[in-house]
């Protein structure tokens, strides 16, 4: 079964089993490895990527289910680490081993997507889906505040 | 040649490192195999344990003629930001400009694993650095003052000058009298080889008041990658003409397939080969997405009658105490002083307690996979993959090829997790065993269930305390007796060597239960410190003296601890009336030669016997830190990591099967129960280096234990403190 897509800005066009989970075509039939396999059970949000701009798991949506839609992943957030995220990522160091961090980025940027200015309750609420094993929780939540405070100063 | 200037007091010796000069830079090579004691490859291994004296590790610098100075790094980073370490270390003594400072990969054909430049990256490669900073402190500051002194000695046969003479700033080679300097870069484009470099003593080395670097703020070098995708675990290497594989394993350790539906399996679509292994049924094939499918439906005939049949945690706890109470001799002593046992007899009052501890997962980020590739000949092969312990995994497929370990070679990748899971080969091997049969690389990816279901686990045990006190109520005798599996990975925290108690008997009871069991973050400290810190605090209670002043009674022949524990104590306000509904908890740790203590302000749920940490204020003596951002990261991680097993995590048996499979049944913490504030306060010190990426961990079990008993009387003496456990040991 032929399925196009949009993905990160370019036409794609794929024949995959239709079944198969968007994580391992994206992973394993594209080679963007930016997004993560953690779970494979929408327990984890390592696998996040942007559906039409909502945060969704890779690894429990079928590619069949993104026919005709926009996938953006972790690769096509920003040219060059540029997005505000990004950059208060680094600021604030938060990475430690580094493999939650795609799904972490996105989806915080849906979330300021949604809310400019989320207070840190929000944020919490927000990010619960997304495990950090390196416990970098706080770090995450303080760079969200950096990253929010550049994008509404403009 | 005349004897080098700068080491007139020195008999110099002939280094065991090499600097080449070429066109337009140099390069200095730097072999730290066999310099340094103790396992490098996993800051999460127990010393004690391990038997990993170091690999022949081989960095190199290049300066070239544009000042930019590369350090290679060959080895793996897991996130604790060692390859940054190593970096800085160097960089101290060779002055150099640290914003010229690149760490790069180690030379890898990028053609054979790279990927195609998507996003205009270019080829990627990675290979990266995972160092115990303690381990390293001392050779690689030489090295770097041995790359400073092939700058210098070249300036000084330039200008004909004594190298006495000469002075660095970071990048430059100063002579003052001339007035005249020099870049690196410039060096680098004119600088000749030199025979003998000589080996520079610690005492040449710069004093901690001298340090440009080292204890300053440097951005970790590995972050930039990790925020946009392109930092390469194993899991996203991608070999040509590889197949991928899975494998179902026995869900009882021990047990073997004797039968399964082969026929079935090898039609489904995408299937290409079945593989018999010992412990397991290997499926290959072209794309991943099949072999998920095929395992649903492989259906094996296991073998019976491993011993691991027979184990049934819950059911194990009630044996634990008959034995601790069976008064048993013949244990493995940990420590013996005095006569704990007379002590005890004697003594004015005798306190006595039980702590439990179940089992726990490593659950890190990444899934266990990688890849393998054996040559056509199966005399050699090829691994990428995220270890712990990248000379044991190359030792491991040399014996599983019959080969000399030369022929195998490892391309080391970013680390997704590893906590003492990597330093296990097993995945490795079971890759290479694969390989081996279709002579093919193979991927192996893990799913997050087998992850669980083949976990190897921090052992489940029972800890018994008793303790006698003389009429002054100083504490004279203390007995620990530990009964479980895993010997070694049980007696790890379990001495007390900042206690000052004159009669001591530490004992692991060892039984057998022929389930998978491995060091975890912190080993065993984490329930051995649960139990000390618990039983310290219950003697305090029933004493009627402040926990905290009590710690300080005992711990006052040891000024380091002292320190720790009145920063942390300060720090928290010790004393001060905590919020209405809140309590404080004390505890201290040492461990990998670093000390910590903690005090935590928790709430309680009474209808859910839900535990809530709101605030932890944390103190760290860990000598010399070379990267102090870095370290409070890691103790934040250590902190919340510890918090997590504490509340919520647990692996049980039942007839020696693993219950749970993912995120759903085992709980690791969540950005929502994170506590609201970590605060951590290193302490000053001009000791060499020790350990922090464990140190925080330890802690977390007695401080959270003796918060909740202050707060609502109620004592948790079984890890984890669940809801469920809380509200059935208030009831009770
Ligand atoms: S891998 Fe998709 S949520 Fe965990
Ligand atoms: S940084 Fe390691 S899991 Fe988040």
């Amino acid at each position: 079964m032929s399925i196009e897509f949009e993905l990160n800005g370019s036409k794609t066009k794929l024949n995959p089993q239709p079944e198969t989970a968007l994580l391992w075509v994206l992973r394993e039939h594209l080679n963007l490895t930016g997004t993560k396999f953690g779970c494979g059970s929408g327990l984890c949000g390592a696998c996040t990527v942007h559906l039409d701009g909502q945060p969704i798991r890779a690894c429990i949506t079928p590619v069949s289910a993104v026919a005709g839609k926009s996938v953006t992943t972790i690769e096509g957030l920003s040219k060059n680490r540029s997005h505000p995220l990004q950059k208060a990522w680094v600021e604030a160091q938060v990475p430690q081993c580094g493999y939650c961090q795609s799904g972490q980025i996105m989806q915080a940027a849906a979330l300021l997507e949604s809310n400019k200015n989320p207070s840190r309750d929000e944020i919490v609420a927000y990010m619960n889906g997304n495990i950090c094993r390196c416990g970098t929780y706080l770090r995450i939540i303080r760079a969200i505040k950096i990253a929010s405070a550049k994008v509404n100063e403009g | 040649m005349k004897k080098p200037d700068i080491l007139d007091n020195h008999t110099p010796r002939l280094s065991r490192r090499r600097f080449i000069a070429g066109t337009g830079g140099f390069t200095f090579m730097i072999s730290i195999g066999g310099l340094i004691n103790g396992n490098w490859a996993s800051a999460n291994e127990d010393s004690e344990g391990s038997k990993n004296k170091g690999s022949n590790i081989t960095v190199w610098v290049k300066i070239d003629s544009e000042g930019t100075i590369t350090i290679l790094n060959p080895s793996a980073e897991m996130g604790q930001g060692s390859m940054t370490a190593l970096a800085v270390l160097i960089a101290e003594e060779m002055d150099a400009d640290w914003s010229k400072v690149k760490v790069e990969h180690s030379p890898i054909d990028p053609k054979i694993y790279g990927r195609p430049g998507w996003g205009g990256r270019g080829y990627h490669m990675i290979t990266v650095g995972s160092f115990t900073v303690s381990g390293y402190f001392k050779p690689l500051r030489q090295a770097g003052a041995q790359a400073r002194y092939v700058l210098l000695k070249n300036v000084s046969m330039k200008w004909k000058i004594p190298l006495t003479e000469l002075k660095t700033e970071p990048g430059m080679v100063i002579h003052s009298a001339s007035n005249r300097k020099i870049s690196y870069g410039e060096i680098a484009s004119f600088a000749e080889t030199i025979k003998e470099i000589p080996e520079i003593p610690e005492k040449s080395l710069k004093k901690p008041g001298e340090f440009r670097l080292i204890g300053k703020y440097v951005p970790r070098v590995d972050i930039p990658e990790k925020v946009d995708g392109s930092a390469i675990y194993s899991m996203d290497v991608n070999v040509p003409d590889m197949l991928y594989a899975t494998i179902l394993r026995t869900p009882v350790n021990g047990n073997q397939p004797e039968s399964f539906n082969e026929k079935e399996i090898k039609s489904m679509q995408g299937i290409q080969k079945i593989v018999r292994l010992k412990h397991g049924v290997g499926i290959l094939g072209k794309r991943y997405e099949n072999l998920i499918s095929a395992k649903r439906r492989l259906k094996v005939k296991w073998s019976k009658g491993s011993p691991a049949e027979m184990f049934d945690s819950e059911k194990i706890l009630e044996g634990y105490k008959n034995i601790v109470g069976s008064g048993k001799k013949g244990g493995h002593v940990l420590n013996q002083q005095g006569d704990a046992d007379a002590a005890i007899q004697n003594a004015h009052r005798i306190y006595s307690s039980d702590y439990f501890s179940d089992h726990v997962y490593h659950a890190q980020m990444e899934p266990l996979n990688a890849i393998v590739s054996v040559n056509p000949a199966g005399d050699g092969a090829e691994i990428w993959a995220g270890t712990q312990s990248p000379s044991g995994a190359i030792k491991a497929v040399a014996k599983l090829l019959g080969t000399n370990p030369r022929k195998i070679k490892l391309h080391p990748c970013f680390l997704g997790g590893g906590f003492g899971r990597r330093s296990m080969s097993d995945y490795i091997v079971e890759a290479a065993e694969l390989s081996k049969t279709v002579r093919k690389p193979v991927k192996l990816i893990w799913s997050r269930e087998d992850d669980f279901q083949y976990g190897a686990f921090r052992p489940m045990c029972l800890q018994r305390l008793v303790a006698g006190l003389d009429a002054d109520g100083k504490l004279i005798a203390w007995k620990h007796s530990i009964v479980g599996d895993g010997r070694r990975l049980l007696s790890s925290g379990a001495k007390i060597p900042f206690y000052d108690i004159p009669n001591q008997h530490i004992e692991i009871l060892g039984l057998s239960h022929g389930v998978r069991l491995k060091h975890w973050r912190a080993v065993g400290h984490g329930f051995t410190k649960f139990a000390i810190e618990s039983f310290i605090d219950e003697i305090a209670e029933a004493e009627g003296v402040d926990s905290y002043q009590f710690h300080r009674q005992v711990m006052h022949n040891s000024p380091r601890a002292l320190k720790v524990l009145e920063t942390a104590a300060d720090m928290a306000g010790w004393g001060r009336k905590p919020p209405d509904g809140h309590a404080f908890g004390i505890s201290f740790a040492e461990r990998s030669g670093s000390l910590a203590a903690g005090v935590v302000e928790v709430s309680l749920e009474k209808s859910s016997g839900k535990i809530k940490v709101h605030r932890i204020w944390s103190s760290l003596d860990a000598g010399i830190v070379v990267q102090p951002d870095n370290a409070v990261a890691q103790m934040e991680s250590a902190i919340i990591y510890g918090l997590s097993s504490v509340l919520s995590e647990r692996i049980t048996f039942k007839d020696g099967k693993v219950q749970q499979s993912n995120f759903h049944d085992y709980h690791v913490m969540r950005i929502s129960d994170a506590p609201e504030e970590i605060h951590v306060k290193i302490i000053d010190s001009n000791e060499s280096p020790s350990g922090i990426g464990e140190t925080g961990l330890p802690i977390t079990g007695g401080a959270v234990a003796n918060a909740v008993a202050a707060l609502s009387g109620t004592r948790l003496r079984h890890l984890p403190f669940t809801p469920d456990q809380v509200k059935k040991v208030m009831k009770s």
